[in-house]
C-alpha cells in the first residue's frame, strides 16, 4: 500500500502517456463521427439553402434568396408557430403529468408494477401506430364523440381533429399519450434516489405532505427535469411520423411542422433548395432555445 | 420515499381512495387506444365499417391476425409481416450492440478521465440528438454510396449507429458521473490501465443503464420507418417498411383489422421488451443515471 | 511427372476466363430492380402477371415495393437511391417528373422498343409525349385513369327523386333534394389531393376543356386570376355546402363506402373508386352509376401510371429492361393489370369487352378525346405541372375551401403567385 504511491510518482513512461491519451482516442471515432455526420451535414444543408436545387442537389447559387421565399411562405410561419404552441405544450404537460403520476405511485401503491407498465408501454409504439390508432379515436363519426353522443348525450363535441383551429391540440394529446409514461419513469426513478433521511427530517419538522413535495423533493428532481426536457425536446422537434399519421399535416395544413414542411418540399415538391433553408432556421431556432439551457445546466452541476 | 411515516386517520383513507381513483383513470386513457386496437383487429371488416370504433366485437375472429402475419399483400409478395422480422433483427441486434458499447467506452472516458474540454466535447455530440432524419437523408445517401455500403444492411446499421451514439453517451455519462471517482483513482495508483478498470470496475455496477441503453435504442431502431425505407434494398427491408406497404397503399382496397392486426405483430418486440424489462429499466434509470 | 508449363499455363487461364465469366453472370443476373408501390391484395395480384411474364422470358424480378402518398415515399426513396448512387433498373414514375429525371441523365433509351412494337402509332401524341424525354422513350405507360368521374348510389338517387347531373347547377340541384331525403349529398375525404381533385373537376365543369388547359395547365396567370377563376373557386366552394361535417382528413375510400352503403349520394374521384365498387361485390350500371364529372362530357382528364428505366451499363439487364417494357404495353398484361386497377389500357386498340360498362365508356370517351381534343392532364395528380407548383397550388385550394372567410378573388390571386413563386 505504502509502495504505490512513489511507483505512479517515477514513471512517467511511454505506456502512461499512452494511457493519457487513451481516452481520447477512444472519444475520437465518437468526435469524427459527430464532426462529419452530424455538423458536416448541418453545413452540407446550409450550403444546399444557399442554391436553386430542385429535386437532387445542385450548386447553382443564389445567396439567400431561399430564406426570402421561406419568411414570405405563409405555410412556414404556420409551422413554425405550431412548433412552439405543440413543443411547449407538450413538454410541459408530460412533465408534470409524468410527475404527477410518478408522486402518486410512490406512495407504496398495490400493483404498482402493473401501473407502471401500463403508464409505460406507449413509448414502445412507434409514432405512426400512435397516430393512426389517435386518428380512429379522435374522428368525429367514428371515435369518442360518437362513443359519447351513443351514451345520451347527443350534443357533446370533440371534433378538434376537423377544426383548423383546434387540430394542433389533438398532436399534443397522441404525442403526451405517448412520452409521459417514460417522463413517469424518470421521475419515479428521481423520486426513488432522493435520501429518505431529508424527508423524514422534514415530517418530523411537521411540514404537510405536498409542501414537503414542493419545497424539498422538486429541487432534488431538477436533473430529472433536465434529462426529461431533452428527450422531450427531441421528441417534439423530429415530430414527423405522427403529424404524417395523425392528421396528414390537415385540415388544409394547419398542423404541419417544421419537419414536414421540409420534407413536403424538399422531396414532395421537389424543392431542396427551400427545404434545406427551412431546416437550417429549424434546427437554429432550436439550438437557440436549448444551448443557453444546456449551459446553465451543465455548468449549475458540479460533478466529482 | 416510499419509507416515510404515516397517518391512517379517516381524512388519509379517502385520500388513499382519490388517489387509486385517479391512478386507474389514468391507466384508461392510456389502455384506451390498445384496446381499441385489439378490438378492431378481431373484428370482420363488415363490422368496421357499420359500427363505431368503440363498439364492441359482434363476432370475433383471429382470421386478421393470421392474414396479416402471413398472407397480406406488401407488394408483390402477400406473404404478410412475418417473414420481415428477421430483417429487422438482423439490423438493430448489431447496432444496438454496437452504439451501446461505443456509448459505454464515451461515457467513461469523458467522466472518469477528465481532460480540457471533456464537458464541450460531451455538448458537442449531444447535439446529434436534435437532427430530424429528414435533414441527413440525402447527404446520408450520398455518404453511403461514396463508402459503397447504398442499400446494404451494413450501411443501415451504420446509419443506425451513428445517430445512436448520442443517446447512449448521454445515459452512460449521467450514470457514471454517479459512480464515486475514489474507485478509480485508486485502481489508476495501482497501475490498472484504460480498458482494466473499465473491464473490472465499472462494467460490473453497469448492468442498470445498459439496459436502459438496450431498450432504449431497441425501441428506436426497431420503430425508425425513413432511414429503413431509403437505405434497404428489396431483400433487407425492415417489418417498418413491411407494415407501411400494408397500411398505405394508395389506391387499393383497405382493411382496417388487417392494418392493426399487423401494427399490433410489428410492435411486439418492443412491447415484449417494455413489458418484461420496465422493471429493470426504472431500476436502471433509479441507479443514478437521472441524478446528474 | 512434370506438365510443361505452356500448357499447364493455358489450361489455368481457360479455367480462369470459365469462372470469371461463370461468377460474372450470377452476380449481374439479367434482373430488373423495380420500385413501385403497387402494394394491395388487388394491385400486386395484377402487377404480378408482369412479373411472371417477364419470368418466363428468362429473366428475373427483384421486387422493391414502397407504399404511400400516391408514390411520395417511393420517389424519396427513389432520390435517395440516386444520391447513392446506385437507382433500381425501373421505378414507377409518371408524368412531368420523367422529365426531370431525364434532364439529369439518367434515364435510358427505350427507342430500341418503342420502333419495333410501333408504340408512335400505338399510343395518343399527347401520352407518347410523356413517356418521351428529348425525343426519345424513357418509359413505358401502364394504365389510364380517369380522374373527372362522378359516382352514385342509385337507391339514394330514387329515394330522393333525382337524377345523374350532367351540369354543376343539376348537381347543386340534386344535392338539395339529396340532403331533403336524409342523406348526405356529395361524399368527400378532406385531404389536400381530394380537394385538388374535386377542384380541377369544378374547373373543367364550370369554364370548360380550353380555359382548363390555360390556366391549370399552362399556367397563365391572367387566366388563375381572372373572373372565370374566380367563378369556378365559388362553384367550388359552394360544394362544400353538400358535404358532411366529418370530412376533414378522411381517407378517399371511406368517402366511397358512404355511397357504397347509401349514407351519400355522390362522389367525385377518379376510376379507381370502381375498385371499391367491385371488391363490395356491385356492378356498374345496375348497384352504382357512373358518369363524366358535372359539365365535362367533353373532356378526359388522364393520370397515367408509368414505368420508367433508367440508364445501366450491363447489357443483360438492358435487355431485362427492353423485355420489362415491351412486356407492359402487350395486350396480356395491359389487360389483366386494367381489369384489376379499375383503369383502362394504355393501348386503345385492346379488345374491351371483358371490361365493365364504365370502362367502356372510359375507353370510348379517350379515343374520341384523343382525335377531337379535351384530352387534358390532371393537375392534381401530378400529370400537368411541375411537383412545386403543384403543392403550391394545393396549398391554396386546400386552404380556401377550408377557410370560411377567405374570398375567391383573394384565392385567384394567391393562385397567381403559387405559378409564379414556385419557380426560382
Amino acid at each position: 500500500m505504502s509502495e504505490t504511491p512513489t511507483r505512479t510518482a517515477l514513471r512517467p513512461t511511454a505506456s502512461g502517456r499512452l494511457q493519457a491519451w487513451l481516452p481520447r482516442l477512444v472519444l475520437a471515432p465518437s468526435v469524427a463521427v459527430s464532426l462529419f455526420f452530424v455538423y458536416g451535414f448541418m453545413l452540407w444543408t446550409f450550403v444546399l439553402s444557399l442554391t436553386s436545387s430542385r429535386m437532387l442537389p445542385s450548386y447553382d447559387f443564389v445567396g439567400f434568396g431561399q430564406y426570402a421565399r421561406l419568411m414570405a411562405n405563409e405555410r412556414w410561419w404556420v409551422a413554425s408557430t405550431n412548433l412552439m404552441i405543440f413543443g411547449t405544450l407538450f413538454i410541459v404537460i408530460c412533465l408534470v403529468l409524468g410527475a404527477l403520476l410518478a408522486m402518486l405511485l410512490d406512495q407504496k401503491i398495490r400493483q404498482e408494477g402493473a401501473l407502471r407498465t401500463v403508464y409505460l408501454y406507449p413509448m414502445a409504439l412507434s409514432f405512426i401506430v400512435t397516430g393512426v390508432v389517435w386518428k380512429w379515436l379522435l374522428n368525429p363519426q367514428l371515435g369518442i364523440q360518437a362513443m359519447v353522443r351513443s351514451w345520451g348525450f347527443e350534443s357533446f363535441e370533440f371534433d378538434w381533429i376537423v377544426d383548423p383551429d383546434m387540430a394542433v391540440y389533438t398532436l399534443v394529446i397522441a404525442a403526451v399519450w405517448q412520452a409521459s409514461g417514460f417522463v413517469m419513469a424518470l421521475f419515479l426513478a428521481g423520486l426513488r434516489g432522493i435520501d429518505d433521511s431529508i424527508i423524514k427530517a422534514a415530517q418530523l419538522d411537521g411540514a404537510s405532505l405536498p409542501r414537503i413535495y414542493w419545497r424539498v423533493v422538486m429541487p432534488c428532481l431538477r436533473p430529472v427535469v433536465f434529462s426529461a426536457v431533452m428527450i422531450l425536446a427531441h421528441i417534439a422537434i423530429k415530430s414527423f411520423d405522427l403529424v404524417v399519421a395523425l392528421t396528414g399535416g390537415g385540415p388544409g395544413y394547419a398542423t404541419d411542422l417544421p419537419a414536414t414542411f421540409m420534407y413536403t418540399h424538399a422531396f414532395n415538391r421537389a424543392q431542396i433548395g427551400l427545404g434545406s433553408a427551412s431546416a437550417m432556421l429549424m434546427l437554429g431556432g432550436v439550438l437557440a432555445i436549448l444551448i443557453p439551457y444546456l449551459y446553465s445546466e451543465l455548468r449549475s452541476r458540479k460533478h466529482g | 420515499m416510499a419509507n416515510v411515516i404515516r397517518r391512517q386517520t379517516p381524512a388519509a383513507k379517502l385520500w388513499r381512495g382519490v388517489l387509486y381513483a385517479v391512478l386507474v383513470i389514468a391507466a384508461l386513457f392510456y389502455v384506451l387506444p390498445l384496446v381499441v386496437m385489439l378490438m378492431t383487429s378481431i373484428k370482420p371488416l363488415s363490422e368496421i365499417s357499420a359500427g363505431t370504433l368503440l363498439s364492441l366485437p359482434q363476432n370475433p375472429t383471429l382470421a386478421p391476425w393470421t392474414k396479416a402475419w402471413g398472407e397480406a399483400c406488401t407488394g408483390m409478395r402477400c406473404e404478410g409481416v412475418g417473414g420481415y422480422f428477421w430483417n429487422s433483427f438482423a439490423i438493430v441486434i448489431p447496432a444496438v450492440l454496437i452504439s451501446t458499447a461505443v456509448g459505454a467506452l464515451n461515457g467513461y472516458a469523458l467522466t472518469k478521465w477528465r481532460f480540457k474540454g471533456s464537458e464541450l466535447v460531451f455538448a458537442l455530440m449531444l447535439f446529434g440528438c436534435f437532427i430530424p432524419f429528414q435533414v441527413v437523408l440525402l447527404p446520408m445517401a450520398q455518404t453511403l454510396g461514396w463508402l459503397g455500403l447504398s442499400s446494404s444492411r451494413a450501411g443501415l446499421i451504420l446509419v443506425h449507429v451513428v445517430f445512436g451514439i448520442a443517446f447512449t453517451t448521454l445515459f452512460f455519462r449521467n450514470f457514471y458521473v454517479g459512480i464515486p471517482n475514489e474507485l478509480v483513482s485508486a485502481a489508476k495508483l495501482d497501475g490498472a490501465g484504460f480498458f482494466r478498470i473499465f473491464w473490472r470496475i465499472l462494467l460490473p455496477v453497469s448492468a442498470p443503464i445498459i439496459v436502459v441503453s438496450v431498450i432504449w435504442q431497441f425501441t428506436q431502431i426497431w420503430n425508425d420507418f425513413l432511414f429503413g425505407v431509403a437505405f434497404s434494398a428489396h431483400d433487407t427491408q425492415p417489418v417498418t417498411v413491411a407494415l407501411n406497404n400494408l397500411v398505405n397503399t394508395s389506391t387499393g382496397v383497405r382493411e382496417y383489422n388487417v392494418d392493426m392486426a399487423a401494427a399490433m405483430i410489428a410492435a411486439l418486440p418492443t412491447l415484449v421488451v417494455y413489458v418484461l424489462a420496465g422493471k429493470y429499466f426504472v431500476r436502471g434509470l433509479t441507479a443514478g443515471s437521472v441524478k446528474g | 511427372m512434370r506438365i510443361p508449363l505452356p500448357v499447364f499455363k493455358k489450361s489455368a487461364l481457360a479455367l480462369a476466363l470459365a469462372a470469371g465469366t461463370a461468377l460474372a453472370s450470377t452476380a449481374q443476373a439479367n434482373e430488373v430492380e423495380v420500385l413501385h408501390w403497387w402494394t394491395s391484395g388487388g394491385e400486386a395480384r395484377a402487377a404480378n402477371v408482369l412479373k411472371e411474364l417477364l419470368e418466363a422470358e428468362g429473366y428475373g424480378w427483384q421486387d422493391f415495393a414502397v407504399a404511400g402518398g400516391g408514390g411520395e415515399t417511393a420517389m424519396t426513396v427513389l432520390k435517395s437511391r440516386a444520391m447513392s448512387g446506385n437507382p433500381p433498373s425501373a421505378a414507377q414514375i409518371k408524368g412531368p417528373e420523367i422529365q426531370e429525371w431525364g434532364e439529369l441523365g439518367l434515364l435510358g433509351d427505350l427507342n430500341e422498343v418503342a420502333d419495333a412494337e410501333g408504340w408512335n402509332d400505338l399510343l395518343p401524341e399527347i401520352v407518347a409525349d410523356i413517356m418521351r424525354y428529348d425525343g426519345q422513350y424513357v418509359a413505358v405507360p401502364a394504365n389510364v385513369h380517369r380522374v373527372n368521374w362522378l359516382w352514385a348510389n342509385p337507391d339514394v338517387l330514387e329515394a330522393a327523386g333525382v337524377e345523374m347531373p350532367t351540369t354543376l347547377d343539376e348537381l347543386f340541384a340534386a344535392g338539395e333534394a339529396i340532403r331533403e331525403a336524409g342523406f348526405v349529398p356529395l361524399a368527400h375525404g378532406g385531404q389536400s389531393w381530394q380537394d385538388a381533385t374535386v377542384f380541377e373537376s369544378v374547373v373543367l365543369g364550370s369554364q370548360g376543356t380550353e380555359f382548363y388547359q390555360q390556366a391549370l395547365v399552362e399556367l397563365d396567370p391572367e387566366a388563375l386570376g381572372g373572373e372565370q377563376m374566380v367563378a369556378a373557386l365559388e362553384d367550388f366552394k359552394r360544394l362544400r355546402e353538400l358535404m358532411d361535417e366529418g370530412m376533414p382528413g378522411r381517407d378517399w375510400n371511406i368517402a366511397t363506402a358512404m355511397v357504397i352503403e347509401g349514407v351519400a349520394g355522390f362522389q367525385l374521384m377518379g376510376d379507381w373508386a370502381k375498385g371499391e365498387f367491385t371488391a363490395a361485390g356491385l356492378t356498374a350500371g345496375e348497384d352504382y352509376l357512373c358518369a363524366a364529372a358535372p359539365g365535362t362530357e367533353d373532356a378526359f382528364t388522364f393520370n397515367i401510371d408509368s414505368l420508367a428505366m433508367f440508364r445501366v451499363t450491363d447489357d443483360a439487364e438492358r435487355e431485362a429492361q427492353h423485355t420489362l417494357a415491351r412486356l407492359v404495353l402487350e395486350p396480356t398484361f395491359q389487360e389483366a393489370f386494367n381489369l384489376a386497377k379499375g383503369s383502362i389500357p394504355a393501348r386503345p386498340d385492346l379488345d374491351m369487352s371483358e371490361f365493365d360498362s364504365c370502362a367502356q365508356q372510359s375507353m370510348a370517351d379517350f379515343q374520341s378525346t384523343a382525335d377531337e381534343g379535351g384530352l387534358v392532364p390532371s393537375m392534381a395528380h401530378g400529370m400537368a405541372v411541375r411537383a412545386d407548383v403543384q403543392g403550391a397550388i394545393f396549398d391554396v385550394v386546400t386552404n380556401y375551401f377550408n377557410d370560411a372567410d377567405m374570398p375567391a378573388e383573394e384565392a385567384a390571386q394567391r393562385l397567381v403567385s403559387a405559378a409564379e413563386a414556385a419557380s426560382f
